[in-house]
């Protein structure tokens, strides 16, 4: 009975809902791990300073913030010096920002691999996104030493730390597992995404505080759900104020709706991928 | 239960369509062009969207920017049956390999598939250029479907295979594209699922490194496995598949055993580019600076009758046409026959030969070539004028012939060019007491 072997499969149109093949990403688990890996590899081929850039990014930004919001703007930073203020902020905000791009262009990046083979393609928008992970440790490593710098000691905090970079994937994610699919048969969003991630930056605080916003106008950032990440991101680093748990969940929640909407919109669309890539 | 214990492919009714972008207008300028895309946002986003829309058109004018790739094929593949899948560009032989690879929706109809599967639609799909070797064999093996601990054991036979020793940790876009292919191919012989799909990707490398991937195939195709396999060598799917279908506008024409199946294709191309093939006249361009050359070479079979397809012992006539003016004396036709190895297999002489020259003013001589024991496969004739101890003027690849059905012992035993050498030489054998 080679029926129930479990290796047996029915290919035909599929209509309307179509669930997640949990076995098959199981199966593939390995190829998640090695296009992860490519990412990471050739991300930093023939560049003179390789992964240094993890850690160079962020800290020319944290410069250029602090010389034009920090000193000559003025923009108040809740007490803490405006260096250490952007850059718990900067790191988290990156990696959202750079997983965010390269998932949205992992399908079209990878359209030889679509059109030739098969695999689960969930696992390129998510692939790209692990990637980031690496060089976001990176320049939280260089966070430390700030905080020895400034003189902050490590807040109990931290422990929830790995929650909130969880969010920050979750959401990088999400976001890219509806842009990727959309990217497949609208090429425009390759465009869009730059304004969008430069848009959503000033929309959320990462450069400036939350309490800089008058209270009436707070609960708008509320729907924006990187900001409850980032606060709580700076606040479970740096301690210099309770983590604020209500928008964390919040936030949580709406990253969870975007992704689940995202893997089903994705799900919808994938069938179509090889055909119009 | 209807199928049979051993059926492990099964397609029924499968169809798939494709929509084409129907061009719009066609614009004279690219200023009109691009205005009109912009100026047309929402027009595009329905041309975008049918695009994406596989379903079968509601309205007849629906109807008119889709392609059948498929239409209605049904299928049986038994275990361990190595199955030939030709036909000509287009027929739809890539769209059904990519439907069972699960690589593409099929648009209506069902396949169901009983065992671990795996494709090779091309050598070295997701290669970066960027990363080495070594690490291309890691990220392409798990792309096919392999295991990390199946690519470490098998990690020194896929280099050895490739013969790419020495730069197995150079970054492979250093590589020569001889050596990019052999590693490639490399990764996907050593697979090891229970059912293959291979589109034409022998094809690749050098002649000696083909040889050495068919016959890996061979082995694979012998060792119990199923395979379906593309190509448009006749003389690989002769040898490597017991049977055969014949795709055509995304119908099966025919189905059976490989070699008949590839007779019947063959045939039919014939008749298909019969004006080209049996008549060539030299380009103007080659015979600009020539001043005695063959201007024209036609092909018969023995009955007198236009062919450039012939079978194991069969002769061949060449009307040869000369042209252009000698200065004096007489001259020598010669022809050299290559195989599609490109060895030279054979040569003909007048002059060195036969101790016959022919005269400046003679026009056409008639050159008969038989009978063939040339083993099957594709063929080509070059001709060369000799005039006073000087080649005056050779023309390489000029006509090509095909030679099919070498079965001179056994009829079931087809003798192919790669895999069993350039001709055919009598042979017995007998038990010594």
């Amino acid at each position: 009975m080679r029926e129930n072997d479990g290796k047996s499969i029915i290919i035909r149109r599929s209509r309307g809902w179509i669930p997640i093949n949990w076995r098959d990403l199981y199966e593939y688990r390995e190829l998640l791990y090695f296009l992860t890996w490519r990412d990471l590899k050739v991300k930093y081929k023939q560049t003179l300073l390789g992964a240094a850039w993890a850690v160079l990014q962020p800290l020319f930004m944290m410069f250029m913030f602090t010389i034009f919001f920090g000193r000559m703007a003025k923009v108040p930073s809740d007490g803490v010096p405006y260096p250490i203020f952007s850059y718990s902020g900067l790191i988290l905000w990156t990696y959202f920002a750079g997983a965010l791009s390269m998932s949205s262009n992992s399908l079209v990046g990878g359209s030889h691999l679509i059109s030739k083979i098969y695999f689960p393609r969930l696992l390129m928008p998510t692939a790209s996104t692990l990637a980031g992970l690496v060089d976001y440790l990176i320049a939280l490593g260089v966070m430390v030493f700030l905080m020895i710098w400034y003189h902050f000691p490590p807040s109990p905090g931290l422990l929830v730390l790995p929650l909130v970079v969880f969010c920050g994937f979750l959401a990088a994610t999400g976001v890219g597992l509806w842009l990727s699919a959309m990217n497949v048969e609208y090429r425009d969003i390759r465009f869009v995404i730059p304004f969008l991630i430069q848009l959503w930056l000033f929309a959320t605080p990462v450069i400036y505080p939350v309490t800089m916003l008058p209270e009436k106008y707070r609960w708008l950032l509320a729907l924006n759900p990187m900001s409850g990440v980032i606060e709580a991101h700076r606040a479970c680093i740096l301690g210099h104020k309770p983590i604020d748990w209500i928008s964390l969940e919040i936030s949580f929640a709406i990253i969870l709706l975007i992704f689940i909407t995202g893997l089903y919109y994705f799900k919808r669309m994938e069938k179509t991928f090889a055909d119009v890539i | 239960m209807d199928r049979s214990s051993n059926q492990i492919i099964r397609v029924s009714d499968l169809s798939k369509c494709y929509r084409i972008g129907l061009s719009l207008k066609n614009h004279p300028t690219i200023r009109e062009a691009i205005m009109d895309r912009v100026k047309n946002p929402i027009r595009n986003l329905a041309g975008l969207k049918k695009l994406a829309r596989f379903g079968l058109g509601r309205s007849p004018d629906d109807q008119e920017d889709i392609i059948w790739a498929l239409k209605n094929l049904s299928l049986e593949v038994n275990e361990g049956e190595v199955l030939g899948i030709i036909g000509r560009n287009g027929a739809g032989k890539t769209t059904l390999l990519k439907i069972l690879s699960r690589i593409t929706e099929p648009t209506s109809g069902e396949v169901e598939i009983h065992g671990r599967l795996a494709s090779l639609l091309e050598v070295g799909t997701g290669f970066h250029p960027e990363l080495t070797g070594r690490e291309n064999i890691f990220l392409n093996g798990a792309i096919l479907g392999m295991h990390r601990k199946e690519i470490k054991e098998k990690f020194g036979e896929i280099i050895r295979f490739a013969e790419i020793e020495k730069f197995i940790d150079t970054p492979i876009k250093h590589y020569s594209s001889g050596m990019y292919v052999r590693l490639a191919f490399a990764v996907a012989a050593h697979l090891e699922p229970e059912i293959l799909l291979v589109d034409e990707v022998l094809a690749v490398g050098d002649i000696a490194f083909q040889e050495k991937c068919l016959g890996k195939m061979q082995g694979i195709a012998k060792g119990g496995r199923t395979v379906l396999f593309i190509s448009h060598n006749m003389g690989a799917i002769r040898s490597l598949c017991q049977n055969a279908i014949w795709l055509d506008n995304g119908q099966i024409v025919k189905k059976g055993p490989a070699n008949e199946v590839v007779r019947d294709y063959e045939e039919q191309q014939l008749n298909r580019f019969h004006e080209s093939t049996y008549v060539i006249k030299r380009g103007p361009e080659e015979i600009k600076k020539l001043k005695f050359y063959v201007s024209r070479v036609e092909m018969l079979n023995a009955q007198g009758e236009h062919n450039t397809m012939f079978r194991y012992g069969e002769n061949i006539i060449l009307i040869v046409d000369f042209d252009g003016e000698i200065l004096e004396g007489n001259f020598s036709p010669e022809f050299r026959i290559y195989n599609e190895l490109g060895q030279l297999v054979s040569t003909g002489a007048a002059g060195p030969y036969h101790g016959i020259y022919f005269s400046h003013k003679v026009k056409r001589v008639k050159i008969e070539i038989g009978p063939l024991i040339l083993t099957s496969g594709k063929y080509k004739i070059s001709f060369s004028i000799m005039t006073g101890g000087t080649r005056s003027d050779t023309w390489d690849s000029a006509i090509g012939f095909t030679l099919v059905e070498c079965q001179p012992f056994a009829k079931s035993w087809e003798i192919a060019t790669y895999a069993e050498g350039a001709c055919v030489i009598g042979q017995s054998f007998s038990e010594v007491k």
